[in-house]
């Protein structure tokens, strides 16, 4: 494994105390977290624990209620998604934004057109081959709707058009939820390659073995808070624990009772 | 990959899943794959106006004589400019039920400004232009900073542009514009002449196989699939002796009216705005899905205002030579059933009213077809009451038809 950077050098990015509001739900109350440049984060956590809502306060759909966003070094203030982009944050939704009506061509570059004012179709459509088959797609073809595309092929389109413009960092909420296995190792392939190039990469997952397998660092939210920061070597019970706040778990109790119908069958 | 890539086969074919359609059979089958899957594009229109124009023609041989067909054209052009407008609107998932009283409101400033005031008349024509984008403009900002639904917005403002014009025409009522006067001309007999006709319908084919030929050569030369020459040419070549069938049988009568060009031409330049800009596709996509559009960075308010800037002063263009076709500006400028025929025209040429799906060819079929019916129905003597009745009845027809393919479409991954 190469050597990579580690907090030697100012972070990519640096979150100090976001809080998000939506009402009276605190959706997230005083996160920090860090990337660094060539690292992953996973950002873990239960249903509901407030990542989601972390990724779109970064990507510019939703604004902070307070607490300050440091991006390259510099204190930013992401007001639309186009500021994201334009800064170099590039996201990938867990509800994908893409536009069902529009083929994937003019999805992966929606926004981002080439020649804007005569449409260059043909270096589009090579530029999107060439992204999907990095990505090792199997699209039958750029010029069908993407309606007509499987819940899988849609996740692909979506993180090729993240790529599409060489970003600093890149946000995947559940990049892997609706992919098939050999897809989820593209993807973790994919990322590692992302991150390898110099890029930081935030990735929020549910399953624990990808991001112990991809993961520089392991950021923990409960209920919107930090709730620790982990690395790869921790053990899957400590995690689990961080994650739903409390060593007596049912992840903890039913492994617990795996392991003594074992006991149980090898002496009966 | 893991199936086997042949090298000579284009880039965008190798998935084997992928039925590739092969010469002329080809097309056609897969034109009927698209039809039965809720893809219907101009089918329906074309269908039914050619059912049209048979019953008319049965009912009134009148019905398709040129000069009839000249008269039908001059007609089409001033609702068909203001429906062009509708389909920006709707592209965009939204609507603007007052395009007939800004048109009417665009007629009377006309008139007022040129005749009753002196101004140069293309001052007055660019007063009543802006008009109508001003209009446009303030629906727009209600819209995105206010959240108002452009129909309540757009039925307050049919109400304030139509009050607008009474104002304006105060107790004359209405205003003659000058017979010989060449905005009364344009509106009225400006012809394009014979040579000049064919020269244009040429010039169409030609443009067509060129713009063709050099994508497919680049997408060829890049390893793209790309369509045939042979392909191309038989194209270019129905293109060429379609229209020309057509121009010179007008040409038997009076000819082909420069207003009808101009709102060809017009159609032709907002179907290369629609199809290959970037503003084109941020309209679809705002249309198809408008968080997606500005989660990718589009700037989704300024698409708004755009697409109702855009129709409203359409409309006011439509109402200035509907002006000069009838040699006046008067009360009855835009109301009556200008506004559900622009709409009408809109939806039933294929803009779905959904959003996000559309083109600006369908304000030229549609208006034709919905022109064809006034025509039809004024020539067999029946009398407006039930003319409104009749294109009432087509418009539910074209919005069911739409419905239905829109449910086809989502059921066979098509949008
Ligand atoms: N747009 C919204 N409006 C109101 N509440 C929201 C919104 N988005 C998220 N929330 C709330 O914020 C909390 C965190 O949600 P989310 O970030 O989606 O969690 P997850 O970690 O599962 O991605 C939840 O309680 C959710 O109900
Ligand atoms: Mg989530």
């Amino acid at each position: 494994m190469p050597t990579r950077p580690t907090g030697t050098r100012t972070p990519v990015l640096s979150l100090r105390g976001i809080s998000k509001n939506f009402g009276a739900v605190s959706a997230l109350t005083d996160v920090d977290m860090d990337v660094h440049a060539g690292e992953v984060v996973a950002l873990v956590g239960d249903n509901g624990a407030g990542k989601s809502t972390l990724v779109k306060i970064l990507a510019g759909v939703h604004q902070p209620s307070s607490g300050t966003v440091i991006f390259n070094g510099e204190p930013v203030t992401i007001s639309t998604p186009s500021v994201a982009l334009n800064l170099g944050i590039a996201t990938v939704f867990q509800d994908l934004a893409l536009c069902e009506n529009l083929d994937v061509v003019a999805n992966i570059f929606l926004g981002r057109e080439l020649s804007p004012f005569r449409l260059d179709e043909v270096s589009m459509e090579i530029k999107a081959w060439t992204l999907l088959n990095e990505l090792s797609v199997r699209i039958p073809s750029v010029r069908e709707p993407i309606a007509s595309l499987s819940g899988g092929q849609r996740q692909t389109v979506a993180i090729a058009r993240s790529l599409l413009l060489d970003p600093k960092l890149i946000l995947l909420d559940e990049p892997t939820a609706a992919l098939g296995v050999a897809q989820t190792a593209e993807v973790l392939d994919l990322i590692e390659r992302v991150r390898d190039r110099g890029l930081g990469v935030v990735m929020i997952s549910h399953n624990m073995e990808d991001v112990l397998a991809v993961a520089d660092r392991i950021v923990v939210l409960r209920l919107g808070r930090n709730n620790g920061v982990f690395t790869p070597d921790t053990s899957h019970e400590e995690l689990v624990a961080a994650i739903t706040g409390a060593s007596n778990n049912a992840v903890v109790r039913r492994a617990a009772r795996r392991q003594q119908t074992d006991v149980g069958q090898h002496h009966p | 990959m893991s199936n086997r890539i042949s090298t000579n086969v284009p880039l965008d074919q190798q998935d084997v899943r992928l039925k590739h359609e092969q010469g002329l059979a080809g097309t056609i089958r897969a034109f009927w794959v698209r039809v039965r899957t809720g893809d219907l594009g101009s089918l329906p229109v074309v269908v039914g106006l050619v059912i049209i124009c048979s019953i008319f023609q049965y009912l009134n041989p009148v019905f398709l004589s040129s000069n009839n067909l000249v008269n039908l054209l001059f007609d089409c052009s001033t609702v068909g400019i203001i429906a062009l407008g509708v389909v920006c609107v709707l592209m965009v998932g939204e609507i603007d039920l007052s395009v007939g009283s800004v048109s009417g409101l665009a007629s009377t400033i006309t008139g007022v400004l040129w005749v009753s005031n002196g101004w140069p008349v293309a001052a007055a024509i660019l007063a009543a232009l802006l008009t109508g984008s001003v209009i446009g403009l303030l629906y727009a900002l209600l819209y995105n900073y206010f959240s108002m639904p452009s129909f309540v917005s757009s039925l307050a403002g049919l109400l304030a542009a139509l009050g607008m014009q009474l104002y304006l025409l105060g107790n004359t009522g209405s205003i003659n514009l000058p017979y010989g006067s060449p905005l009364v001309n344009f509106g009225q007999m400006l012809l394009i002449p014979d040579p000049l006709s064919y020269a244009l319908v040429l010039l169409v084919g030609v443009g067509m196989f060129l713009t063709g030929y050099r994508s497919a050569q680049r997408r060829r030369n890049a390893g793209l699939s790309a369509p045939s020459l042979s392909n191309l040419l038989l194209k270019a070549a129905i293109t060429i002796i379609g229209l020309g069938a057509i121009v010179f049988y007008l040409n038997q009568g009076r000819g082909v009216p420069w207003m009808f060009a101009l709102f060809v031409a017009l159609v032709v330049l907002m179907n290369y705005a629609l199809t290959r800009t970037s503003w084109g596709r941020a309209m679809h996509a705002v249309g198809g899905n408008r968080e997606a559009a500005r989660r990718s960075g589009i700037n989704v308010r300024f698409i708004y205002i755009t697409a109702f800037v855009a129709c409203s002063t359409l409309a006011a263009a439509g109402g200035i030579l509907a002006a000069a076709r009838l040699a006046s500006s008067s009360q009855q400028a835009g109301t009556g059933d200008v506004n559900l025929n622009a709409i009408a025209a809109a939806v039933i040429g294929g803009t779905s009213l959904f959003g996000g799906r559309g083109s600006a060819f369908s304000a030229l079929l549609g208006i034709i077809v919905i022109q064809s019916i006034a025509s039809g129905l004024t020539l067999i003597d029946l009398s407006s009451s039930l003319r409104y009745m009749i294109t009432g009845a087509v418009l539910a027809i074209a919005v069911i038809v739409d419905s239905l393919a829109r449910r086809s479409r989502m059921s066979h991954g098509r949008a």
